[in-house]
């Protein structure tokens, strides 16, 4: 405001348009967002009037013994299902880009098809799946979490797939040769040079796992029991009652959680190397 | 420079084909201890594979490669005693100097102190003393190549395999890098076998040269003679300038020879050429070789009164184009039969270059065993 400068015809960052412009953006992304977490501490049965500031609804929230085993279900199964998922996701992409093999287009294809295909149609595809092979779902926790983790390696896998078939096509292959030319064997050459050169990626393909399968409904909902409620779904259930601050500050909870987790794993590979993945 | 003469590399018959491509195409020769040989050709013509198939990332699809008298078929590239210097440099963009150096000795178990002195001996002999925590993105191109020799040169390999090693430095650098790979080589003693696509290159660094082309050796020399008696049309004109004129071999005794070249007249030379008399011959001629004069009058440079002396090949045509080089002055002719030869003249004086310019005519003679008859 007080800038004495004139505006330079590319200095688009001091023009009023382009301020607007961004301020909207973030407005009509983060509004919705900022109202949930304003009205989690609403002192008011409704969702609709502010009737002034209080805590009890996290209170209630955190002693609703249903919705924080909801949560902790939630939780197992995101960290389950990561974890394979980026065995898995990784070893698909180094494979598909270091071999040639007959019929690799087809592979290739076929494995991100459960990131095209319709979630709700992935969903009754496993309500079929699991209901015709009979899977047990009287196990003791957190084995009767199978189902669920599977079906979300199922779309989560791709995922982390793509991401570090993405990072890979960057990598020098010289430089795993140097790495056996110096004597180095294949399992020394993956975990000394191929591995550091996609940590990035594991990273960014974790990420993107572990949010997916913590907020995933749709087909959650098709292979989740009645002792097998997720997160997701138990907000669904209370909504389906009313919403009630309580729901907001679940939500709210569970938005802290995923940021706090994002930005630990931001700051452990720093935000550049995430970048370079894409 | 110390010869041992005995054969550290033997390649023998060794093709390679990718698919329907042959990129090496039964070749067999072999590389001496001690030596700095190299690979020279145009790109494509398999000379990298022959490299890649030394270090072991490429399996021959026939022959046989034997290093230190040792059948290196099934031997995989970890276990060769052979380092590669990649063109990329391939070093570990995550390590710094020291672990990129030390890499080779850790994995193989080599003691904590061992390590430490064979590195810093390493950096030393590569004039990187003082560069040990560098990361390899806060060094130049020229910096991290010296980091890849390090890394190769610490292993003590029987031969050290160099991929187009100068390919990415600036002109001064690479003069520079010449003289102190040639230097490095002769301190080690160890066997450099160095691929490059630059003929300066293999001229100035090489023992021996082998140029490739099409998969096949189409000359194995040193590098004078590579230059001096080129074996072929190819070789003639991928190392260095040439004047090549196509012609009949008209006369072929033990001390003189004639080829008649179209449009060109007779080309004498003073000795035999030993080829079948009347057949399709190539003439080859360096542009240097070429003295270049005004016509029948004192103001020539080099020459007598008279156009040519004695035993002298003598033509007669008209400058066409020049380009000026600094050292030297590059001059496009005319002949009188049409033909355009090149002639390089250096620039002696600050006022050499004005003695010709466009459409002159000048005559030019060359010594009787300055050109070379090529049969293929």
């Amino acid at each position: 405001m007080f800038n004495r400068t004139p505006i330079a015809p590319l200095e688009y960052t001091r023009k009023l348009w382009m301020r607007s412009w961004v301020g909207l953006t973030m407005l009509f992304l983060y509004a919705p967002l900022i109202l949930l977490m304003i009205f989690s501490f609403n002192d008011s049965k409704r969702n609709v009037v502010w009737k002034g500031f209080t805590l009890k609804y996290y209170e209630k929230a955190l002693n609703n013994d249903s919705l924080v085993e909801a949560l902790v279900n939630s939780l197992t199964i995101a960290a389950l299902a990561t974890i394979v998922s980026l065995v898995i996701g990784a070893l698909a992409a180094v494979a598909l880009w270091r071999f040639r093999f007959p019929f690799k287009g087809l592979v290739e294809g076929t494995m991100s098809l459960p990131i095209i295909v319709p979630e709700i149609c992935l969903g009754v595809a496993f309500l079929i799946f699991f209901a015709k092979v009979d899977w047990p779902t009287d196990l003791p926790w957190p084995l009767n979490l199978s189902a669920i983790t599977i079906a979300h390696i199922t779309f989560c896998f791709p995922f982390v797939a793509m991401v570090v078939r993405a990072r890979l096509a960057s990598f020098n292959k010289e430089e795993e040769e140097a790495a056996k030319d110096l004597g180095a064997t294949e399992w020394q050459a993956f975990r000394d040079v191929l591995l550091p050169h996609i940590r990035p990626a594991l990273v960014a393909g974790a990420l993107l796992a572990f949010t997916l399968s913590l907020d995933d409904f749709v087909i959650t909902f098709f292979t989740s029991g009645p002792d097998t409620i997720t997160f997701p779904v138990k907000v669904y259930s209370m909504v389906r009652f009313s919403v009630t601050p309580e729901v907001n500050a679940a939500s709210t909870i569970l938005i802290l959680l995923t940021v706090i987790l994002t930005f630990i794993a931001l700051k452990l590979q720093g935000v550049k190397g995430i970048a370079e993945t894409h | 420079m110390t010869q041992a003469k005995q054969p550290i590399i033997q390649i023998r018959n060794v093709s390679k084909r990718f698919g329907k491509v042959t990129a090496v195409d039964n070749i067999s020769l072999d590389i001496l201890a001690g030596e700095f040989f190299v690979l020279l050709g145009p790109s494509g013509c398999g000379k990298t594979t022959l490299l890649r198939m030394i270090a072991g990332f490429e399996m021959p699809t026939e022959g046989q490669i034997i290093i230190d008298g040792q059948d290196m078929s099934l031997v995989p590239p970890n276990k060769r005693p052979v380092n590669m210097v990649f063109q990329s440099y391939a070093v570990f963009p995550h390590m710094n100097v020291t672990d990129n150096v030390g890499y080779g000795l850790r994995i193989s178990g080599v003691s904590k102190g061992e390590i430490r002195d064979r590195v810093a001996e390493a950096l030393e002999l590569v004039k990187l003393g003082g560069f040990e925590d560098r990361m390899p993105d806060q060094m130049s191109g020229g910096q991290r190549q010296r980091v890849a020799l390090a890394r190769s040169l610490v292993m003590r390999p029987k031969v050290l395999l160099l991929d187009e090693p100068l390919s990415a430095l600036d002109a001064k650098l690479r003069a520079q890098m010449q003289f102190e790979l040639s230097d490095l080589q002769d301190k080690v003693g160890i066997t450099f076998v160095t691929v490059t696509h630059d003929q300066d290159e293999a001229l100035s660094m090489a023992s021996r040269v082998a140029v490739i082309n099409k998969g096949e050796v189409a000359q194995l020399a040193p590098p004078a003679d590579l230059y001096e008696y080129p074996a072929n049309r190819f070789v003639a004109d991928f190392v260095g300038s040439v004047n090549i004129f196509e012609g009949k071999l008209t006369l072929d005794e033990p001390d003189k020879a004639a080829v008649d070249c179209p449009g060109l007249g007779k080309i004498y030379l003073n000795h035999g050429v030993t080829g079948p008399h009347g057949a399709d011959v190539w003439v080859a001629l360096r542009p240097e070789k070429i003295y270049l004069h005004v016509p029948g009058e004192g103001k020539a440079v080099r020459a007598a009164a008279q156009d040519a002396p004695d035993g002298h090949n003598l033509a007669r045509g008209t400058i066409k184009g020049m380009s000026y080089l600094g050292d030297i002055t590059l001059y496009e002719i005319q002949l009188e039969g049409g033909q355009m030869i090149r002639v390089s003249r250096p620039n002696l004086s600050r006022h050499d270059q004005e003695d010709f310019t466009w459409d002159d005519k000048v005559s030019m003679h060359w010594r009787a065993d300055s050109p070379v008859v090529l049969l293929s």
